[in-house]
């Protein structure tokens, strides 16, 4: 099959590579270069288990190509810290409020939220669980994603009133 | 001094990997050389395979291997898959080939496999694949299952009976003719699914150098499928490791052994490289087992004053083709029937049927929900039958707290007694009604309505079952490094097994869990295990860590003394030494003790012990430890809509001993997720020739943050009598009675219309229609 030469950055290295033209997002991160923190639930756009961000946006790595994300800026959950040895707020506080069961969904749900607190600090709880509702989760019933996303907020909060982007 | 583990809401050790994206799931496994696998499956669910062309596909360039059933090698060719838990109730204990020889039973059995280069080389090569099938008479329910004359899902058998199961005790005659008071319902509970957000998978590789293979599978039973392997390969145990990596949930379905799990194997060791194949959604909804799916039509007897007298009737459950975990599911279900209740006479019969669907095995609950389900709307229609509050009603019939050890008459499914070990039933449905505001709802419904609003509550109790043997075993080691290694077969798929392991290991050597380290789910790591189902690890498995690390911190202790020249009972371990108790006098690090166990080439071992600081130790329960529980449920339904929104959801709980808070309450809370599911949203769908029709997650809908609420979780802790820790499961009991609890809760706020509902899930369309057939009958009679 032919392929396409694309160019992209992932957590923020620059990355060329040849694709397929039919291969998605989701097996180009995974198998193309490696990246197997983004995990396939449906592979068909319901679970969110695959979400990542592109230029800033969840996007959901199952239903978009990786021709497509040429050029684009993408950030999976191995980028969500800023040093791989740190946890990012959201990512803290996941484990503080078990957030997690299996692991399997989890960077979805780390990938929606990290988009979702820094555009929305101030969400509410019944706003927030409408939109969590894009990513499912067969273990932990929700509560401690709920809370950890309510209590991460606040540092979501700082870090956009001292203009910090800093790690996401 | 002792640092206290066990019992503390503990963080967990595995968390900090997946939230980095540095899990180890099958599919993260990246083996040099590796090929990938497509399924040709079935498109009907009943169907004679007359003709089968792999030649386009065999062409296709990146295909290595396009196999069917005739090319299967020896020893595996013309062999079903082993039946580990076969049961005398058992007609005809028919399981799966790796590839369907002649006759497809259910749509979506594998009849071919491609190998290729990659994935979707292999999927271009599939659809290449001709199969000329011939379709044969279908049988989609229940209800076809046993017309007379019904068509028969297997040519071969008499009927399509796979299993009678006859359950009971006490004069049942007598209790009927006696009652002041029958209630009879019949119940249909639907199929769900389980669903991990991970599906199956299977990795294989052969062994070059000796001719074994290694097989990483997303198992919940890694030396359950070895055994299944060894049997359908006739490779000697050793010859077979089987891993299971970090593993995405399994919730049952990932116990049996699949035929993919021996198609891969054999594929790997016909090409000599590792061979790959991820499950996809639509595979998971076609070909992996599903549960539920039972008919009780059954009645209860009560005295004038409220007692029970009896319960009887007859249940049918949906098998579907194949028996891959024999009858255990419908067996746990008669058995779980008298639940925390002082029953006095109780007579069941059951009939397993076979369908042309994907076969039912334990799905979270096991069973229990639908018995649960069963008995708690019997109590509600009596309750309400005899104009009696629903909570006085169970409350006159629970088992008293003094009444402990209760056996109830009958065997449960680990073959022992039916014997409840301990628990306060009464205690914990008292809790639940306090809690829920019970006592002052009938007001606040009242007020509700003048409102508008439709708001109900509902109750539901339960008696789990749990900790089943046979065994699991675990080796606690002092590694010469200083830090203690613990090894054992048993595998969690997501529920913190190696922080509550280590917890208990850290606190029997008095360190720290990050000085412990855990290894799991590798049959190379320990000779012999079982397997995560029946909320079974905690009990057998931290009681096999927790006896084996006593048997080293003994042996550490009688080391010690003989060098310190003390007494045993004068020393005590602090801060990863062994010292003198209290004193500034010699201690001996842990690292230094395992050196010295070691001993020195040539010389004689101190202390008169055996070498090495390890021990590995078995534990086989004498019998399950009964967790129990209580659930109350606040909801709003909306009469228009069907939609039903759930405002509180209280969890009375108690699993004995807790070992970790933080992670019980996060499997009680995700148990309720599933069950809440049950309740009222998953419906695993057929039409009438056995077709799934609901195989994306758009149309087989999970409980999502918008409709599971937070629950307000109470524990009660009644130490388990027959383990060390005095712990009992936590897997389950948050799904086991909520789809009772919730039904429960949707027929109160539906009083108004008179509606009883008589299925789960409660779909909003069926609220719809039983509202409209409701207001219709009042409009005729009117």
């Amino acid at each position: 099959m032919t392929t396409k030469s694309i160019s992209l950055t992932v957590n923020g290295k620059t990355v060329d590579q040849e694709v397929e033209p039919r291969t998605h997002l989701a097996d180009f991160l995974r198998h193309g270069i490696g990246l197997t923190g983004t995990h396939i639930g449906c592979e068909h756009g319901v679970c969110g288990a695959c979400t990542v961000l592109v230029d800033g946006q969840a996007v959901r790595s199952c239903l978009m190509l990786a021709v497509q994300a040429d050029g684009a800026e993408v950030t999976t959950v191995e980028g969500l810290a800023g040093n791989a040895d740190d946890l990012s707020p959201i990512q803290a506080a996941f484990r503080e409020f078990h957030g997690l069961q299996c692991g399997y969904c989890t960077p979805g749900f780390l990938t929606s939220l990290t988009q979702l607190l820094m555009e929305n600090p101030d969400i509410g709880e019944e706003d927030l669980r409408k939109e969590l509702s894009g990513n499912l989760c067969r273990c932990t019933g929700y509560a401690g994603i709920v809370r950890a996303a309510l209590a991460a907020a606040q540092a979501y909060k700082e870090a956009a009133a001292t203009g910090m982007g800093g790690s996401r | 001094m002792t640092t206290q583990m066990v019992g503390k809401p503990i963080q967990r050790v595995e968390d900090k990997d997946l939230l980095t994206g540095k899990g180890n799931f099958t599919d993260d496994i990246k083996l040099p050389g590796t090929l990938h696998v497509a399924f040709i499956r079935a498109p009907f669910a009943h169907a004679r395979i007359t003709g089968i062309d792999l030649d386009a596909a065999r062409d296709l360039a990146g295909v290595h291997l396009v196999m069917a059933a005739a090319d299967l090698p020896a020893p595996a060719k013309g062999k079903r898959i082993l039946l580990q838990v076969p049961n005398p109730a058992i007609a005809d204990p028919i399981t799966q080939e790796p590839l369907v020889s002649d006759r497809v039973a259910f749509a979506g059995e594998a009849v071919a496999v491609v190998v290729a280069d990659s994935r979707a080389i292999a999927e271009d090569a599939a659809e290449m694949v001709m199969v000329d099938y011939d379709p044969l008479p279908t049988v989609a329910n229940l209800a076809q299952a046993t017309a007379p004359g019904a068509d028969k899902v297997h040519p071969h058998l008499a009927d399509n009976v796979a299993a009678r199961i006859h359950v009971g005790y006490g004069d049942i005659e007598s209790a009927f003719r006696d009652a002041a008071h029958t209630v009879s319902v019949t119940l249909d509970q639907h199929r769900g699914t389980g669903n991990p957000m991970e599906g199956r998978a299977v990795l294989a590789a052969p062994n070059a150098l000796d001719g074994g293979i290694t097989v990483w599978s997303a198992t919940q039973a890694p030396h359950i499928l070895r055994r299944a392997l060894v049997d359908m390969l006739e490779m000697a145990e050793t010859d077979i490791r089987v891993i299971a990596p970090d593993v995405g949930g399994g919730f049952g379905p990932k116990v049996q052994a699949y035929p993919e799990e021996f198609v891969i194997p054999i594929c790997a060791q016909m090409l000599g490289v590792p061979v790959k194949w991820i499950e996809d959604r639509r595979e998971h909804l076609l070909c992996t087992v599903q549960e539920r799916d039972q008919t009780w039509s059954v009645e209860m007897a009560v005295d004038a004053e409220g007692k029970l007298l009896g319960v009887r009737g007859r249940m049918q459950h949906d098998q579907g083709a194949y028996l891959p975990w024999g009858v255990i599911a419908p067996y746990i279900s008669t058995v779980t029937m008298p639940g925390p209740y002082v029953l006095p006479a109780y007579d069941l019969e059951t009939q397993v049927m076979f369908t042309n669907k994907v076969p039912t095995a334990p799905l979270r609950g096991a069973g229990r929900p639908q018995a649960v389900f069963a008995m708690e709307r019997l109590f509600d229609l009596a309750a309400d039958r005899m104009g009696l509050d629903r909570a006085e009603l169970r409350r006159r019939n629970l088992i008293p707290a003094e009444a402990m050890p209760y056996s109830v008459g009958l065997i449960f499914r680990d073959g022992q007694p039916l014997v409840y070990d301990s628990g306060d039933y009464p205690r914990c449905q008292q809790i639940a009604e306090e809690k829920s505001g019970w006592a002052d709802f009938p007001a606040r419904r009242e007020a509700a309505l003048r409102e508008g609003h439709y708001i109900g509550l509902g109750i539901a109790n339960y008696v789990e079952g749990t900790g089943l043997g046979p065994f699991e075993g675990a080796t606690t080691q002092v590694l010469p490094s200083g830090r203690i290694m613990i090894k054992t077969g048993a595998a969690g798929q997501g529920q913190g097994n190696r922080t509550v392991y280590a917890q208990v290991a850290a606190e029997a050597f008095n360190v720290d869990i990050s000085q412990v380290d855990v290894e799991l789910g590798d049959t190379g790591k320990i000779p012999i295990g079982v397997g995560a189902f029946a909320s079974r690890l905690m009990v057998n498995a931290g009681s096999a860590i927790d006896v084996s690390a006593g048997t080293v911190v003994t042996k550490m202790k009688k080391i010690a003394a003989a060098a310190f020249e003390v007494s045993e009972d004068d020393l005590e371990l602090v801060d990863g030494t062994v010292r003198v108790t209290g004193e500034q006098g010699p201690s001996l690090t842990f690292g230094e003790m395992a050196q010295m166990a070691s001993g020195m080439p040539g010389y004689v071992l101190p202390g008169g012990q055996e070498p090495g600081l390890f021990a590995t130790h078995y534990f086989s329960p004498p019998q399950a430890a009964y967790a129990n529980g209580s659930h109350a449920v606040e909801v709003e339904v909306d009469p228009e809509t069907g939609i039903v929104r759930i405002a509180r959801y209280i969890v009375v709980h108690d699993c004995g001993r807790m070992v970790n808070p933080l992670l019980v309450e996060g499997q009680i809370q995700g148990g309720l997720a599933h069950g809440i599911g049950n309740a009222f949203l998953e419906k695993m769908r057929y039409d009438d020739d056995a077709n799934p029709v609901t195989t994306t997650l758009a149309d087989y809908l999970l409980p999502d943050a918008d409709n599971v609420p937070t629950a307000e979780i109470y524990h009660v802790e009644s130490p388990a009598p027959h383990n060390p820790l005095g712990v009992k499961g936590a897997g389950e009991g948050g799904t086991i009675p909520a789809a009772a609890a919730v039904v429960s809760a949707v027929e109160d706020a539906l009083r108004p219309f008179g509606i009883q509902i008589d299925e789960a899930p409660i779909l909003p369309e069926r609220i719809c229609e039983l509202i409209d057939a409701a207001r219709q009958d009042t409009q005729e009679a009117s």
